[in-house]
C-alpha cells in the first residue's frame, strides 16, 4: 500500500498548483477553477488523514469530504453566478480591472 | 319615600348586555372618524354622527325591549358585565357596565332626543363653515352621555362624566370667537370643576371605605347591603355616618352638573353655545346627568333611612333642589333673553328634579327628568327655530306676532309651553310635576318645600305666558320680515311636541307604568289610584295654581308687549325687584367681589412671590452657571480642543496609509493571504524544532 506521504505530497502538490492559478491568471473562471483544485486538494487529505487514522472503519472522513465537495459545488456555483452579473455588467472578467473595492 | 326594591339577582349577562357597550363606543369612534374628516366633508360628517347615534338608539330600544319583556314576566332585572382594569399587587380596579330599568329608560331618552338634535343640527347650522367640527364633538358628547348612563362603576361614570364635561365646553364656546362665548365656556368649565372635586373627594373616600368602586356585584358592590351596612357603621363628623357625608360630596357634584344653587351660575351663560347644544346638552341630557347620578347612587343617598323616613343626605337634596326652584323661576320672570329665559327655566326644573329624588324617590325624580328632557328639547329648538327665523335675534322685546309668521314653530312652541307649566292632563309636565308635589305634600321633615315648589310652578305658567306673550303675539318689532324654518327643524320639533304630550300617558296615577318599570314592580290599572286621599285636591289646587300664572302672564303680557325702548310692564310697577331679578339677583356679582376678588388677589401675591422671590432665587442660580460655563469654555477652546484636534489629524494619518493596502484587486488580497500562511507555517515548523 502507498504510503500516506505520497497522498500528502500529491495533495500539496494540487493545491500549490491551484494556489498559483489562484493568484496569477487574470480570467476569473479560471480563479474559480484554481480555488476548486485547492479545495479538491484539501479534500484528498481527509481522505487520507482518514483511511491511515486511528478509526478507518468509522466513515467520518469520507462524510467530512462529501460535505466539503457539497459546499464547494454550491461555492462554484456563487462564483460562477458573480462572475457573470459581474460581466454583464462591465463586459470583461478580468479581474485586474475589477479594482472598484478599493479604499 | 319608597322601600327597598329588591331586583332579581342575575345569573347570567344576556347578549344584549354583553354588547352594551356599543352604545357609547360607536358614537365615540364616528366623532373619531369626523375629526379625521376634512372641514368640505359636511355630508359625510353628518352622516357619520347620525348613522352612529341611530345605531346607539336601535340598541338602546333592544337594550329597552330586553329590560321590559323580563319585567313583565316578573320582577325587575339587573345585569352587570364588570372586567378589572388595573390590577396592582392585590387591589384591583374594575370597570363594567349595568342593564336595568333605570338606564335602559335613559339610554332610549338620550340617544332619541340626541338623535332628533343631531338631525335638526343638519338644518340649524348649514351655513356654519365649522359643520363638520360641530358634528365631531356632538357626536363625542352622545357617547360620553351614553357612557355616563351604562357605566356600573363610579369611576368609569367619573371619566364619562369629565368627558360630557369637555364636550360641554368645546360646544360652548363653539363660536370662540366670539369672547362672550369663550368666558361663557370657562366659565361653565370652571364652576362644574368646582362641584367635581367634591365628587372626586368623595369617590376617594368611598373607594377607601368599600375596596370596589361597583356598584353592583353581585353581592360585593358597593350599592349593595354589604357595603352599605359597612358604611353605616362608620362616623364622620357633625353626626354624619360615611354614606352621608359621601352623599352628601357625590351631591355636590350632581350639583354642578345640574346648576344647582349655589353652582347654578354656569348654566344661564352656557347659552352662548349654537342652540341645538342648548338644547342637547344644557337642557335635556348633560344637565340630566347630575339628578341621573343621584338616582343611581339613591341607594348610598338612602342608607339608614328608616321605612318612611328620610335620611341627612336625601334632606339636603330636597332643600337644595326646592330652593334652586323657586330661585331660579323667579329670575326667569325679569330676563329678555329667548334663551336666557329657558335657561333659568331649566335650572328651575332641574331643582324640582332633586327635589322629588329627595322626597320621592327614584321613580319621581326620573319621570320629571324624561317628561322635563322632551319638552325642554322642544322649547329650545323651537326658541333655536324663532331666532333662526328672526336672523339670529335673541331679545323677546324685538320679536312679536310670529304665530302669523311661524305658525308650526308656534304650535308647537305652545304645546312644550304648556307642559314646561303643567297645564292639566293633556300635557306629560302635569303629571311629573303633580308627581314631585305629591311627594312633597307627604313629606315627613317639613312642608315649606311643598309651597316652595307651589309657587314655582306659579311662577314657571307666568314667565312662560310672558315669554310666548312676547314672541309670539302682539305685532312684529324687529327689523327684517321673519320666516318659517326649514322642514328639517320643524319635524323634529313636531316629533317632540307629540311625546311631550303623550308621555304623561305612563305616569298617572291610575297606571304608574313608569314607577313599576323603575321599581321592578308588577303593574295593574286601577281608576282607584286617584282616589287616593287629597290627590284630586292636590291636582285641582296645582290646576288653579297654573291657570292662575297664565291668566297673570295674559293679563299683563298677552297682546300688549312693549317696545325695546319702553320698560316691562313689571319694571313700571315694582321698578326696585324688578332690577334685582332682572341682575340675577346678583349672584355673579356676589361671586365677583368674593370668590374671583379673592382670586385675583392671591394670583397678584402669587406673581409677586413669583417675579420677586422665586424669580431672584432662579436668577441667582442661572447667574452662578452662567460663569462655570464660561470657564468650561475658556478650558475647552484653549486645552481640551488643541489636543482632540491632534489626535484627530493622527488618526487621519495612519487611516490613509493604510488604506492603500485596500487594493480592490481580489488577488492582491489572496496573494497576501498566501504569505501570511506561508509565514504562519514557517513560524509553526520553526518552533516545533526547537
Amino acid at each position: 500500500m502507498t504510503p500516506l506521504a505520497g497522498y500528502l505530497l500529491v495533495a500539496a502538490l494540487l493545491f500549490a498548483i491551484g494556489l498559483a492559478g489562484a493568484l496569477t491568471r487574470r480570467n476569473a473562471i479560471l480563479v474559480l477553477i484554481s480555488i476548486e483544485l485547492m479545495l479538491n486538494a484539501a479534500n484528498l487529505n481527509l481522505i487520507a488523514f482518514w483511511r491511515y487514522g486511528p478509526h478507518p472503519e468509522a466513515l467520518t472522513g469520507m462524510m467530512f469530504a462529501i460535505f466539503s465537495i457539497a459546499v464547494a459545488a454550491a461555492e462554484a456555483a456563487v462564483g460562477l453566478g458573480l462572475v457573470i452579473s459581474i460581466y454583464r455588467h462591465a463586459h470583461t472578467t478580468d479581474i485586474d480591472l475589477m479594482n472598484r473595492m478599493k479604499g | 319615600m319608597q322601600e327597598t326594591i329588591s331586583f332579581t339577582p342575575q345569573l347570567a349577562a344576556s347578549p344584549i348586555a354583553e354588547i352594551l357597550w356599543l352604545i357609547p363606543a360607536v358614537p365615540m369612534v364616528a366623532s373619531g372618524v369626523i375629526a379625521l374628516l376634512k372641514q368640505p366633508k359636511r355630508r359625510t360628517a353628518a352622516a357619520l354622527a347620525i348613522g352612529s347615534l341611530s345605531f346607539s338608539l336601535l340598541l338602546a330600544l333592544l337594550a329597552f325591549v330586553h329590560v321590559a319583556g323580563a319585567w313583565a314576566l316578573g320582577g325587575g332585572i339587573r345585569e352587570t358585565v364588570n372586567f378589572t382594569w388595573i390590577q396592582v399587587g392585590s387591589s384591583h380596579v374594575e370597570l363594567g357596565w349595568v342593564l336595568d330599568p333605570l338606564a335602559a329608560v335613559m339610554l332610549v331618552m338620550v340617544a332619541f332626543v340626541g338623535l332628533l338634535i343631531f338631525i335638526y343640527s343638519t338644518g340649524y347650522m348649514e351655513h356654519d363653515e365649522n359643520y363638520t367640527r360641530f358634528f365631531c364633538f356632538l357626536s363625542l358628547f352622545a357617547g360620553a352621555m351614553l357612557g355616563v348612563v351604562i357605566s356600573n362603576s363610579l369611576l368609569l361614570l367619573f371619566m364619562c362624566w369629565e368627558l360630557v364635561g369637555l364636550t360641554s365646553y368645546l360646544l360652548i364656546g363653539f363660536w370662540y370667537q366670539k369672547p362672550a362665548a369663550a368666558a361663557a365656556a370657562k366659565k361653565a368649565f370652571m364652576t362644574t370643576r368646582v362641584g367635581d372635586v367634591f365628587f372626586l373627594l368623595g369617590i376617594v373616600w368611598f373607594f377607601a371605605q368599600t375596596g370596589t368602586l361597583l356598584f353592583y356585584n353581585g353581592g360585593a358592590g358597593s350599592l349593595e347591603p354589604a357595603a352599605l351596612a359597612a358604611l353605616l357603621a362608620q362616623h364622620a363628623a357633625l353626626g354624619l355616618t360615611a354614606a352621608g357625608a359621601i352623599g352628601l360630596l357625590i351631591f355636590a357634584g350632581a350639583a354642578g352638573k345640574s346648576g344647582q344653587f349655589p353652582l347654578h351660575v354656569w348654566l344661564p351663560d352656557a347659552m352662548e353655545g349654537p342652540t341645538p347644544v342648548s338644547a342637547l346638552i344644557h337642557a335635556a341630557t348633560m344637565v340630566a346627568a347630575g339628578v341621573y347620578l343621584i338616582a343611581r347612587v339613591y341607594p348610598l343617598m338612602q342608607a339608614g333611612a328608616l321605612t318612611g323616613g328620610t335620611t341627612t343626605a336625601l334632606t339636603v337634596v330636597t332643600w337644595v333642589g326646592a330652593f334652586t326652584a323657586v330661585f331660579a323661576a323667579l329670575i326667569a320672570v325679569a330676563q329678555n333673553d329667548i334663551k336666557r329665559i329657558l335657561a333659568y327655566s331649566t335650572v328651575s326644573q332641574l331643582g324640582y328634579m332633586m327635589a322629588g329624588l329627595g322626597m320621592g324617590g327614584v321613580a319621581v325624580g326620573m319621570f320629571h327628568l324624561i317628561t322635563h328632557a322632551f319638552f325642554k328639547a322642544l322649547l329650545f329648538l323651537g326658541a333655536g327655530s324663532v331666532i333662526h327665523g328672526c336672523h339670529e335675534e335673541q331679545d323677546v322685546r324685538r320679536m312679536g306676532g310670529l304665530r302669523s309668521d311661524m305658525p308650526l314653530t308656534f304650535v308647537t312652541y305652545a304645546i312644550g309651553m304648556l307642559a314646561l307649566c303643567g297645564f292639566p292632563l293633556l300635557f306629560s309636565g302635569f303629571w311629573s310635576k303633580d308627581g314631585i308635589l305629591e311627594a312633597a305634600q307627604h313629606w315627613s321633615v317639613a312642608k315649606a318645600p311643598f309651597y316652595m315648589l307651589v309657587f314655582g310652578a306659579l311662577l314657571t305658567a307666568f314667565y312662560m305666558t310672558r315669554q310666548v306673550g312676547y314672541v309670539f303675539f302682539g305685532y312684529w318689532r324687529g327689523h327684517k320680515t321673519a320666516h318659517e324654518s326649514p322642514a328639517v327643524m320643524t319635524v323634529p320639533l313636531a316629533i317632540l311636541a307629540f311625546f311631550a304630550m303623550a308621555l304623561g300617558v305612563i305616569g298617572t296615577p291610575a297606571w304608574p307604568w313608569f314607577r313599576a318599570f323603575l321599581d321592578g314592580r308588577a303593574l295593574t290599572f286601577h281608576m282607584d289610584g286617584f282616589a287616593e286621599p287629597g290627590l284630586i285636591a292636590l291636582m285641582g289646587g296645582s290646576t288653579a295654581v297654573v291657570l292662575l300664572g297664565l291668566g297673570l302672564g295674559w293679563w299683563l303680557y298677552g297682546g300688549q308687549a312693549p317696545k325695546p325702548e319702553q320698560p316691562d310692564v313689571l319694571e313700571k310697577a315694582v321698578p326696585v325687584p324688578w332690577g334685582w331679578l332682572h341682575n340675577r339677583l346678583y349672584v355673579d356679582e356676589l361671586y365677583g367681589v368674593t370668590v374671583i376678588a379673592f382670586y385675583e388677589w392671591w394670583a397678584r401675591v402669587a406673581d409677586w412671590l413669583d417675579r420677586r422671590v422665586w424669580g431672584g432665587a432662579v436668577a441667582g442660580v442661572a447667574w452662578l452657571f452662567r460663569g462655570w460655563a464660561q470657564l468650561n469654555r475658556f478650558l475647552d477652546t484653549n486645552w481640551v480642543d488643541g489636543g482632540f484636534d491632534k489626535g484627530c489629524e493622527e488618526l487621519a494619518t495612519g487611516g490613509g496609509l493604510l488604506s492603500r493596502v485596500q487594493s480592490g484587486r481580489v488577488q492582491t488580497y489572496l496573494r497576501l493571504l498566501a504569505l501570511a500562511v506561508v509565514a504562519l507555517v514557517a513560524i509553526l515548523i520553526w518552533s516545533s524544532r526547537a
